[in-house]
């Protein structure tokens, strides 16, 4: 099982527009929500209301901020959870078999009966999609909520990942990255999508669209052209508006 | 070997049932499916049909799980045991605490109604709320908006008739430039993001105003880092950039506002500065093809905006020829405001050209014909793809009503408000000033009140004086410090009453809101105040009753706790008559009710009221045989009716097919709950812009109840109420202001919009604080109460003090370090962590992370405990003693608006600590503990 | 990388028993009887306790046999069968030794291979590992098969292949050392990379995505005092490889000296161990802005 399939027939994941996501954790939030209800173990927190709480989460929102060579800073919010990578060495290092990829779409899954919480396919991972989790022992991860992109119980516009159906400002996209007229495989091709720490040779499939260029607008001198005055005119604005009034 | 792989279930039952009803966690109030699994809840999404989350749901909403769950719910009522802010109480019964509440409550009635004071900060219910304190009789009923953002709305109000966030929204399919100026969250949190989210789809454009680039302003294409207080001075120049390059929309100016109008120009006339009225006080503008004088809304006029006439020999001219005269003076020139505002003047004039180019050069028309108010036909609609959105960066300080007002004027020199593409009202708004009512204060023993608290004053003759001249509300509202106080002052009612001034009150009221911590400045002073004794013995505040859900850090300072229900488990209603949930195309109410039962001896606040209204018998809650009128809040909700066919909800009225109005349906409810837990009607699309204006919205207005005939009205670039206080300060009119209040009265009530430096700025010396300290509403979490979240406390746990490179490097912080924060007002010493992107002179943090210990059910040693703290300690709701014997306060003159981000302060490298001081005592906890694992789960 | 004594204990003591059951197969020292029972009961003690102890950190240990099934392509599974291989062979080998008297040299050369071998795949759950780029190297196991190897021949009174075993530890420990302080580096992960916002400028970490902890920061973010650093690295060399190395040379090889040597490399070896996890830089940290200064620092010294 730890081997990885050769292909997979779809590729499911995600597009995550840097250039959109204001950092709000709606989507770290719905994905805990329908996770801890659904598929296996709930996420459990820790010391949940002490003085060091600590529990399980499949996505996560970090915020950097980047300093270009000219110009403002810039912040930038990221959010972050697996990227069901094609080459995913989680898989490969777990003993059990309790990690596997779907051959049929490219989820990578953790089968909680089979998992012994030794926690090495979190160390390789190069993306902290892993998480163990401290109550059940088994290891949490971001499932592409597999029991709702194809849950019949769910009406067909529901049937995405939670955290793509919450985010308000829609910069969560998902769909089949092996079809290159999805939406995903689009915008990836439009926004020039991107891979994390592509170093690590881990393929992910999950895409992240970089920020537009930011601050771009030029100061302008009193002199420009978009700037000519109307009330330097003899009989100054009001001058102006007279003639401006017999126009309407 | 093909590799085996489990069998799933990929389509495992999502739940029992979904309830649908309304979120709470802030006043957006999204729709929520609320999934249950063996009655209890196991899911919250959110409801893809509502008109205001459309399916999206926040992190806060998507946790009401836990806040439902949360072991800080209170669980029984209480009375106080231990002195106040110990936390010491005992439970007792409902027919307890409601005879003590009665016994309380009765006689201030009998005698002196004014000495209950009710507030009730975040109240999703005021009109109902106010009903009842009017219906008791007492003047002294407000909501949260004194301190939250009365000058936004109130600017707007008086301007064009409504303001931002729940008044109105940016036309988010077609705006191609969005500006949004000092905005973290809002209250219009996720239609925001849904927005931005489009409008980037659509290929648009951000220019996001704020001193500190998160969250919105990281995601803005253009960022204006600037210096706090001074968005004023930079908005006033872009207006005279645009007024200099003629990018005015002229023709909008003409029919739509009061630029034509006539302005009385002569100083030595009584009625200098007021605008010209015909007998039935209208206002007057020159017609151009007659040239004569003519009521600005008569048919087929065409205002002159450069006109000028004698009448009476006395001089007018147009309010647009003085308000160009102001705007065009070198005062407002960008290098002349850049230094002081941190942005270049090249910077300026870029952003001014570029709003006027996307302005005038993307306009672009619609094909919809529409009818003025003037009976002109329209073929087209014209729309200017630029839009505005602020709130309380420009909001929260002491010049923020004028700023606000600067804001409005700039969009509507463009002409973009209620056009395609630029801001459009949300029914019920827009709204004049004349369709609001003015505030009412004369209280009679075991009477109501002569009419509603609060509205909007038109001049010195509406202020809520008493026939001595002296205050007649409790929180000075509407006096000469602050006559537009439309939403009241919560935040000054307990110093007063501590104060006794202007007079002694015996029982503070509140509802929902945490004002002996985060809710309050100064919170430390609140706590003492709320704690003090005479020499009697007694507290100086004598009683206290409280209505909270939780155990927050104010439910330690009240003498009997009336536990609310949380939000899935009672009624609610989201009402037309109050703040509802509108969209620019729509109409809407909604309603929360019970989706599960409380598991403990709580009941809603507002059934509670309703009880308490009938066994004092209150006139509006009884029957003319003394008997109650309502059973509870749902049947008063479906029963009551403030004018004939018009209630609480203007949904599914009569036989279940009535809008607006209508007869009372009994099965109102179960319509709503049927129809997912809310109503809404459509904007014929005819009425859909220029709504102020537009004969067919108009009439719909009428047809829904809105009010009862048309009232199309003029945006008013000149506010003429605020010059009627200016000629009361310069001597005329009977009502006079007291000396002391006269130059701020002139300088301040200016009719156009004006800038002055924040006034802490006169008592904090630059060189000596030098820094600005602003809070910023963190987006997964909820003011006080999301701590007692067990999910979104991970995400927040404490606070630290962000600060700019340059005073990171200043004093040579490093990851770890602790600074001491000093204001004219006290001193912090809190853990800093550095961020770039932030004005240079600005230091900030998340507000309401920290905690009192004890409060909450969190454990002492919680980090928003320990490590978090409120800035609200270097605030102060008053400003220093100047030497004239009178503490001015420190809010803003016009309407009373908390200036909260007035803020200075100097920062200093402390030695690292254990904990962040100030360190309060602990509060005995009323609940227990919460347990150590969570495992959130009913049933897989 | 959290230093869990759990896989400390583990790696250290099976690693020395493992080295030490080597030497038994391949019959150095030839020990039969009373005396092979003492010797192969140490061996055992100490291959069974460490991997005793490796289930400690184990979520659901109560699972373990599942870890067998992945041979194909994961290490721990692969190391799970060799060091059950081992056992079996050595426990043949050394009951025929105890009981029969008997050394049957194939079983143990098998025992002695499958010992090494289970070394080697314990190192190379680390060496696989490209998210921690010190151990993702060809010296990692090399580092551990040495130790164990040396360590079992101190015990096994291999007083000529100790030293020599000795001095390749130490010099491989020395280039683990210093090869991995510049690896991280090296190996060009950064936090631009990380967030792929390096075309835009230089990025740091504004706010994490939560206030408190999570396991990801306490399992792999774990930071290390650069002087804590370099104090333990001494007493690991020292106690590991120096004193061993004197005693070797100074003494002659007894059951006396080699506990005295044994005690110095166990604390040397314990030590070099927890530096071998907490010094380990997963690439994780950069999402947490907790690798930049150092992979920084490291590059300047
Ligand atoms: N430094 C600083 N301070 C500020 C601000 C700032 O920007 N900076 N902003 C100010 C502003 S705008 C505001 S609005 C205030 C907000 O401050 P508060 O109005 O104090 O807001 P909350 O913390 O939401 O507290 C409201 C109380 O309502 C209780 N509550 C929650 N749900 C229910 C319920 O269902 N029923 C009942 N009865 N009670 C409930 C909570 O437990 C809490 O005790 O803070 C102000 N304080
Ligand atoms: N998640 C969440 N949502 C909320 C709330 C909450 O507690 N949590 N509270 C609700 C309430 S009661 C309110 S009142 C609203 C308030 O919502 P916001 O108006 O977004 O209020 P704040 O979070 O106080 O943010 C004020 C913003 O103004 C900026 N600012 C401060 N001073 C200046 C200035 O001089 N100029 C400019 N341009 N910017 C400035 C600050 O940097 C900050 O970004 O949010 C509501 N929504
Ligand atoms: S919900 Fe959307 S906007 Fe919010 S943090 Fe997640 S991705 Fe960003
Ligand atoms: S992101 Fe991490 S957990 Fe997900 S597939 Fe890739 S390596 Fe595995
Ligand atoms: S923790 Fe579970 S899933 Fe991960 S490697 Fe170990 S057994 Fe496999
Ligand atoms: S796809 Fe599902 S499991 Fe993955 S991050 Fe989104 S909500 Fe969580
Ligand atoms: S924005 Fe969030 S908290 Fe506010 S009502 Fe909507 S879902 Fe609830
Ligand atoms: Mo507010």
């Amino acid at each position: 099982m730890t081997q990885l399939p050769d292909q997979t027939d779809k590729k499911l994941g995600l597009v995550i527009d840097l250039d959109t996501c204001v950092g709000c954790h709606a989507c770290v939030i719905a994905c805990k929500g329908w996770n801890t209800e659904n598929y296996g173990a709930p996420l459990s927190d820790i010391d949940a209301y002490g003085g060091d709480p600590q529990g399980s989460f499949l996505n996560r929102v970090h915020s950097f901020e980047v300093q270009p060579c000219e110009g403002a800073a810039q912040t930038v919010h990221f959010p972050k959870s697996c990227l069901h990578c094609e080459d995913a060495p989680c898989v490969t290092v777990c003993p059990t078999g309790a990690s596997y990829k779907r051959s049929e779409d490219g989820i990578v899954l953790v089968n909680e009966d089979a998992c012994i919480g030794c926690g090495l396919c979190a160390w390789a991972c190069p993306y902290g999609a892993r998480e163990l989790d401290q109550a059940a022992g088994v290891m949490k991860k971001c499932t592409l909520c597999v029991d709702r992109i194809y849950n019949e119980n769910l009406p067909e516009e529901d049937q995405v990942p939670a955290c793509v159906r919450t985010c308000p400002s829609g910069a969560r996209h998902f769909g089949d990255f092996s079809d290159p007229d999805s939406n995903v495989s689009r915008l990836v091709a439009e926004r020039g999508g991107m891979d994390l720490m592509p170093e690590q040779g881990t393929r992910p499939v999950n895409k992240y669209l970089p920020p537009r260029p930011k601050d771009k607008m030029r100061d302008l001198e009193p002199t420009a052209t978009e700037l000519t005055s109307v009330t330097e005119g003899p009989k100054g604005f009001l001058g102006w508006l007279d003639k401006a009034l017999e126009a309407i | 070997m093909a590799p085996r792989e489990p069998v799933l279930d990929t389509s495992p039952v999502v739940s029992d049932e979904i309830r649908k009803t309304t979120c709470y966690m802030c006043a957006c109030r999204c729709g929520i499916n609320v999934h249950l699994k063996d009655g209890k809840v196991a899911y919250i999404e959110g409801n893809r049909d509502h008109p205001v989350n459309k399916g999206v749901l926040c992190a806060k909403g998507s946790s009401g799980i836990m806040q439902v769950n949360a072991p800080s719910r209170l669980r029984a009522p209480m009375k106080r045991t231990g002195p106040r802010g110990s936390g010491e109480f005992q439970e007792i019964g409902w027919d307890e605490a409601l005879e003590i509440a009665t016994g309380w409550l009765e006689p201030l009635r009998k005698s002196s109604p004014e000495k209950l004071a009710f507030f009730t900060g975040r109240d999703q219910s005021q009109s109902f709320t106010s009903f009842w304190a009017q219906n008791f009789g007492t003047p002294n009923y407000a909501a949260h908006g004194g301190f939250c953002s009365v000058n936004m709305a109130t600017a707007g109000i008086y301007t064009m008739g409504g303001a931002f966030w729940e008044f109105g929204q940016p036309d988010w399919d077609r705006t191609k430039l969005f500006m949004i100026f000092g905005v973290a969250e809002d209250h219009d949190s996720n239609p925001i993001k849904m927005g931005l989210g489009k409008l980037k789809g659509n290929g648009g454009k951000v220019i996001g105003v704020n001193p500190i680039r998160s969250g919105y302003n990281a995601i803005a294409d253009e960022w204006v880092g600037i210096t706090p207080g001074t968005d004023g001075l930079f908005i006033l120049s872009l207006v005279h950039v645009l007024l200099k390059t003629g990018k005015v929309d002229l023709t909008y100016l003409s029919r739509f506002t009061n630029a034509p109008c006539l302005l009385n120009e002569d100083p030595t006339s009584p009625e200098h500065g007021l605008l010209l009225r015909d007998a039935d006080g209208k206002t007057l503008v020159i017609d151009r093809t007659t040239g004569k004088p003519t009521p600005f809304d008569a048919k087929g006029v065409r205002p002159d905006l450069a006109a000028q006439c004698e009448l009476d020999g006395y001089t007018h001219r147009t309010v647009f020829q003085h308000m160009a005269e102001r705007y065009l003076s070198d005062d407002y020139r960008p290098e002349a405001v850049a230094d002081r505002c941190g942005v270049s003047a090249g910077r300026i004039r870029a952003i001014a050209a570029e709003v006027a180019r996307v302005a005038f050069e993307e306009a672009f028309e619609l094909d919809r014909s529409w009818t003025d108010f003037r009976g002109e036909r329209h073929e087209k609609m014209t729309g200017r793809p630029v839009s505005f959105h602020a709130m309380r960066g420009i909001s929260a300080h002491s010049n923020g009503f004028q700023t606000c007002r600067a804001l409005h004027v700039l969009q509507i020199i463009l002409g973009t408000v209620e056009v395609p593409g630029g801001f459009r009202f949300k029914p019920p708004y827009p709204k004049p000033v004349e369709a609001h009512p003015t505030p009412h204060c004369h209280s009679k023993p075991d009477c109501p009140l002569d009419g509603p608290h609060l509205g909007f004053v038109r001049g010195p003759e509406d202020l809520a004086l008493n026939e001595d001249g002296s205050p007649a509300r409790i929180d000075k509202a509407f006096t000469w410090e602050n006559p537009m106080s439309a939403h009241g002052l919560m935040h000054m009612v307990i110093s007063n009453a501590h104060a006794g001034d202007p007079y002694k009150i015996d029982t503070l009221f509140l509802y929902m809101a945490n004002m002996a911590w985060n809710s309050s400045m100064n919170t430390r002073g609140v706590m003492d105040m709320l704690t003090d004794k005479d020499e009697n013995g007694d507290y100086v505040i004598p009683k206290i009753i409280y209505s909270d859900a939780y155990s927050s850090e104010m439910v330690a300072y009240a003498d009997l706790i009336l536990p609310d229900a949380t939000y899935l488990e009672r009624h609610d209603c989201i009402s037309l008559l109050d703040r509802p949930i509108c969209e620019a195309d729509a109409a809407a109410d909604a309603i929360r009710w019970p989706v599960i039962e409380p598991d403990r001896d709580v009941r809603g606040f507002q059934s509670v009221l309703v009880d308490l209204g009938s066994r004092l018998g209150l006139p509006g809650f009884v029957n003319e045989d003394g008997s109650a009128k309502y059973e509870d809040y749902a049947d008063y909700i479906v029963n009551h009716q403030r004018r004939p066919g018009v209630g609480p909800l203007a949904g599914f009225r009569g036989d279940g097919t009535k809008s607006g109005r209508g007869e009372i349906n009994p099965d109102q409810l179960d319509r709503y709950i049927e129809n997912g837990g809310f109503f809404i009607e459509h904007v014929p699309e005819e009425a859909s812009f220029y709504k102020p204006w537009n004969e067919a919205y108009q009439n719909w207005a009428v047809k829904l109840g809105f009010y009862d005939k048309p009232q199309p009205y003029l945006f008013q670039l000149y506010v003429e109420p605020l010059r009627r206080f200016q000629l009361a300060a310069e001597g005329h009119g009977e009502r006079q202001p007291p000396e002391h209040l006269r130059a701020q009265i002139k300088d301040k009530m200016d009719p156009f919009p004006i800038w002055y430096p924040p006034l802490e700025d006169a008592f904090a010396d630059e060189k000596d604080y030098p820094v600005h300290a602003l809070t910023q509403r963190p987006m997964a979490m909820y003011h006080s109460w999301g701590s007692q979240n067990a999910w979104l406390r991970q995400i927040h746990g404490h606070n630290p003090l962000y600060v700019s490179s340059k005073i990171w490097t200043e004093n040579g912080f490093q990851d770890g370090d602790w600074a001491k924060v000093t204001s004219i007002h006290g001193e912090i010493t809190v853990p800093v962590a550095h961020m770039v992107a932030l004005n240079e002179n600005t230091v900030w943090t998340w507000n309401a992370i920290g905690k009192r210990k004890g409060a909450w059910a969190l454990e002492e040693t919680a980090p928003e405990t320990t490590k978090g703290f409120l800035l609200n300690h270097l605030i102060h709701e008053l400003l220093p003693p100047k030497g004239d014997g009178l503490r001015w306060s420190n809010s803003d003159p016009i309407t009373g608006q908390a200036a909260w981000f007035d803020l200075r302060v100097k920062v200093e490298k402390a030695d690292r600590q254990a904990e962040s001081q100030p360190m309060f005592k602990g509060q005995r906890s009323p609940v227990d503990p919460g347990p150590e694992i969570v495992r959130q789960k009913v049933r897989s | 990388m959290h230093p869990a004594p759990s896989v400390i204990v583990f790696t250290v003591l099976s690693g020395l028993g493992f080295g030490y059951l080597a030497f038994l197969g391949l019959g150095l020292p030839t020990v039969t009887g009373w005396s092979a029972f003492f010797c192969f009961a140490l061996g055992y003690a100490m291959a069974i306790g460490g991997l005793v102890a490796s289930t400690f950190h184990l979520g659901n240990p109560q699972r373990a046999l599942k870890a067998f099934s992945q041979w194909q392509t994961s290490w721990l599974s692969r190391e799970a069968w060799l060091s059950v291989g081992a056992l079996v062979f050595m426990g043949l080998y050394g009951f025929c030794a105890v009981f029969l008297g008997k050394l049957i040299a194939p079983l143990g050369l098998i025992g002695a291979a499958l010992s090494v071998a289970t070394v080697f795949a314990t190192a190379m759950i680390y060496t696989q590992l490209a998210t921690i780029p010190r151990w993702n190297h060809w010296l990692t196991p090399l580092h551990l098969v040495s130790l164990s190897l040396a360590g079992g021949a101190v015990l096994a009174l291999q007083w000529r292949a100790a030293f020599m075993l000795l001095v390749i530890a130490g010099v491989v420990q020395i280039l683990h050392w210093v090869l991995g302080d510049r690896r991280f580096a090296e190996r060009g992960h950064t936090i631009e990379t990380a967030t792929g916002l390096g075309d835009i400028g230089k990025v740091r970490m504004f706010e994490p995505p939560h206030t408190g902890t999570n396991y990801l920061l306490k399992e792999m973010v774990y930071v290390v005092g650069r002087k804590h650093a370099q104090k333990l690295r001494v007493i690991a060399f020292i106690g590991m490889i120096v004193l061993p190395v004197a005693i070797v040379l100074i003494t002659p090889a007894s059951p006396y000296s080699a506990g005295a040597a044994i005690l110095c490399f166990l604390v040397g070896t314990f030590a070099s161990r927890w530096l071998f996890f907490a010094e380990a830089e997963h690439v994780v940290g950069l999402y947490y802005g907790k690798r930049t200064e150092r992979s920084q620092a490291s590059n300047a010294s």
